[in-house]
């Protein structure tokens, strides 16, 4: 792959003794829009910090382009950030917010109106130059954050959640702008989110972060079809997780019923998390079922129902266009390759 | 459900102490007192205008000036370190600057008499540590130092206030755009806490424009300042007519002045603060 850009070494950080980062090693290559996800709290915008200067790592180096930056203060790197609620600055109109980095470049006037002007024509706010920040739209303010940042061309970006603010439809608008434009510009993106929808649509790489880890780094076609443990195939998308007994080799136990898989490599009999996708449950007639079950509750999701479905001391999430109605009694059946088993975390 | 009527107590308090006052007092400009009763007049003016009067105000506008640019560069760098230390002791220090507004304001000038004084705290010590004494009491530094001690509150905490409200993230968002500390402040910082600073000098500058008991007691009535003028007008010379003329003039002065620093602030921010 390309050069790496930015690497985390050995980072941890500590707030008063409270661990908020543990042992962090991480590359991000030239180009690659790398999302940092997970839940609140996990991390992800510390490590946002620590690469834009904001935070010092308690133990570990934060590397760019071959050279150490630890001590190197925010003003002196080249990255930017578009920072969670935009910090526009409200004393400034959009033009001079977003010439802000190039006058203290001190470039020619003539220089910066083109530069800003381009700017603006890319993030679709042209005529937008001499309008107060606040009397923008959040959508507006998030585009002027945006230009505000990439005006001065840094070699990387760094996105703290720029679109945690906006309603679903903007969101889901900007999120293909964004990825256009880090293509368009070839520039790394660094994204923070804790939305699993966002990081899959936009990512080349996600990492997916758990109490101040990292639990796996991937594309995202992997973390979602190959999630490393339970905690990460929960959050990239809703799953049945429930406890099984790996029998042997390609075969394992689980709600009471013995199933052919496609994993290997456990011991005999050890338990184990099994990992279904609510979209890989089929149903079928009562009868023809592996496991049977009955409906407690649909609810409508748009292109398909969500049903849950009772079966002993499970209650299994099923996704399928047909609705079944509650309290049918429904067959349920997985596929060997639709069936992902994880070794039990607490044991590893 | 609207409570407006308990604003009434407020509205008659308002009528007898406030409107009162002044239409009595915009009577007394505007008549002189003759054999025969009043007769409307405006000799009170002109006679402000004389130009031994217009040197009292010069002199009060000067000192109040003064006074106020020491606040200023005495409280804004304290404002500053209050306001971005989130050490606990932030609460101790505000705590300290506003202790001595507890005491009453004639009794800390006159404790500085006893400070300034010839055989005074500060000479003694001066003399305790083989220093040359000085002698500041009845000049014009005491009158100002008094103006500063006494109104230094008043510039601190509305700078304090608004940059304690200054977001973070935005500091943040100028370094990352490549300001170090001294264009973060200049381009930044300072922008965005002129809306305390404006209401600071304002509430410096009118209080120390207008005092009469800070350049008595510590001028020692050799520095006759606008508000001493009034003052002797009524007490002393029995001039009310005189006496209200120039304190009209002087309230017309101060809503000027004012109006000028709520433009100067921007017209949504303005003088909010207080």
């Amino acid at each position: 792959m390309a050069e790496c850009i930015i690497e985390l070494r050995n980072v941890s950080k500590d707030y008063d003794g409270t661990e908020a980062l543990r042992d962090i090693n991480l590359k991000i290559y030239r180009n690659e829009f790398v999302t940092l996800l997970g839940p609140s709290g996990c991390g992800k915008t510390t490590t946002l910090r620590i690469i834009g200067g904001f935070e010092q790592p308690t133990t570990g180096e934060v590397v760019f382009n071959n050279t150490s930056i630890n001590h190197l203060p925010p003003y002196k790197r080249r990255v930017n950030t578009v920072f969670q609620r935009y910090a526009l600055f409200p004393h400034m109109n959009v033009y001079e917010n977003i010439a802000f980095g190039l006058r203290i470049k001190k470039l020619d006037e003539e220089v910066i109106e083109y530069k800003v002007k381009n700017m603006l024509k890319l993030v679709n706010l042209a005529g937008y130059e001499e309008r107060k920040v606040d009397s923008l739209s959040g959508g507006q303010q998030q585009r002027v954050a945006i230009a505000r940042a990439l005006v001065n061309e840094p070699d990387v970006l760094l996105l703290d959640e720029p679109l945690g603010a906006l309603d679903l439809k903007l969101r889901q608008d900007m999120q293909l702008e964004l990825k256009h434009m880090q293509q368009s510009l070839g520039i790394t993106f660094v994204y923070v989110t804790h939305d699993q929808e966002e990081a899959l649509t936009m990512s080349d790489t996600i990492v997916v972060m758990r109490e101040g880890r990292i639990q796996q780094i991937g594309t995202p076609i992997d973390i979602y079809n190959e999630p490393k443990n339970a905690f990460v195939a929960d959050f990239i998308g809703e799953s049945n997780i429930v406890d099984g007994i790996m029998v042997r080799d390609y075969l394992v136990e689980f709600a009471n019923h013995r199933f052919e898989c496609v994993d290997a490599g456990f011991g005999e009999n050890e338990p184990v998390d099994v990992v279904i996708r609510p979209e890989d449950i089929k149903l079928v007639p009562e009868s023809e079922g592996m496991l049977r079950g009955e409906v407690r509750s649909v609810v409508f999701k748009g292109v398909h129902y969500e049903m849950m479905v009772e079966n002993g001391e499970y209650v299994w999430i099923v996704h399928d266009t047909l609705m079944q109605p509650v309290g049918s009694k429904v067959g349920m059946v997985i596929t060997p390759q639709d069936i992902h088993i994880m070794r039990k975390e607490d044991q590893g | 459900m609207s409570y407006k009527w308990a604003a009434s107590p407020y509205l008659v308090w308002m009528v007898i102490f406030i409107v009162v006052p002044i239409i009595l007092v915009c009577y007394y400009s505007l008549t002189v007192r003759t054999d025969a009763g009043f007769r409307f007049s405006t000799d009170n003016f002109r006679r402000f205008f004389e130009p031994i009067y217009l040197k009292v105000l010069y002199r009060s506008i000067e000192l109040a000036f003064v006074a106020t640019v020491v606040c200023f560069i005495l409280g804004y760098p304290l404002a500053y370190i209050l306001a971005r230390s989130d050490f606990k002791h932030t609460n101790v220090l505000i705590m300290l600057l506003v202790v001595p507004m507890w005491m009453n304001f004639l009794l800390r000038t006159y404790a500085w008499m006893t400070i300034l004084e010839q055989n005074g705290v500060l000479n003694i010590v001066l003399s305790w540590l083989r220093l040359p004494t000085i002698s500041i009491l009845y000049t014009e530094a005491a009158v100002i130092l008094g103006m500063v001690y006494n109104f230094l509150p008043f510039m601190v905490l509305p700078i304090y206030s608004v940059l304690s409200k200054i977001d973070p993230s935005v500091v943040e968002a100028a370094e990352d755009l490549g300001a170090n500390g001294i264009i973060v402040f200049r381009k930044v910082i300072f922008p965005l806490s002129l809306p305390g600073v404006i209401s600071g000098i304002t509430m410096v500058f009118m209080p120390a424009v207008t005092t009469f008991v800070i350049s008595r007691l510590l001028g020692g009535g050799q520095f006759t300042l606008i508000g001493n003028l009034i003052e002797q007008q009524f007490l002393y010379v029995s001039d009310w007519g005189f006496g209200s003329a120039i304190s009209l003039a002087m309230m017309v002065l101060i809503l000027l002045s004012m109006a000028v620093m709520s433009k100067f602030a921007g017209e949504d921010r303005g003088l909010g603060l207080w």
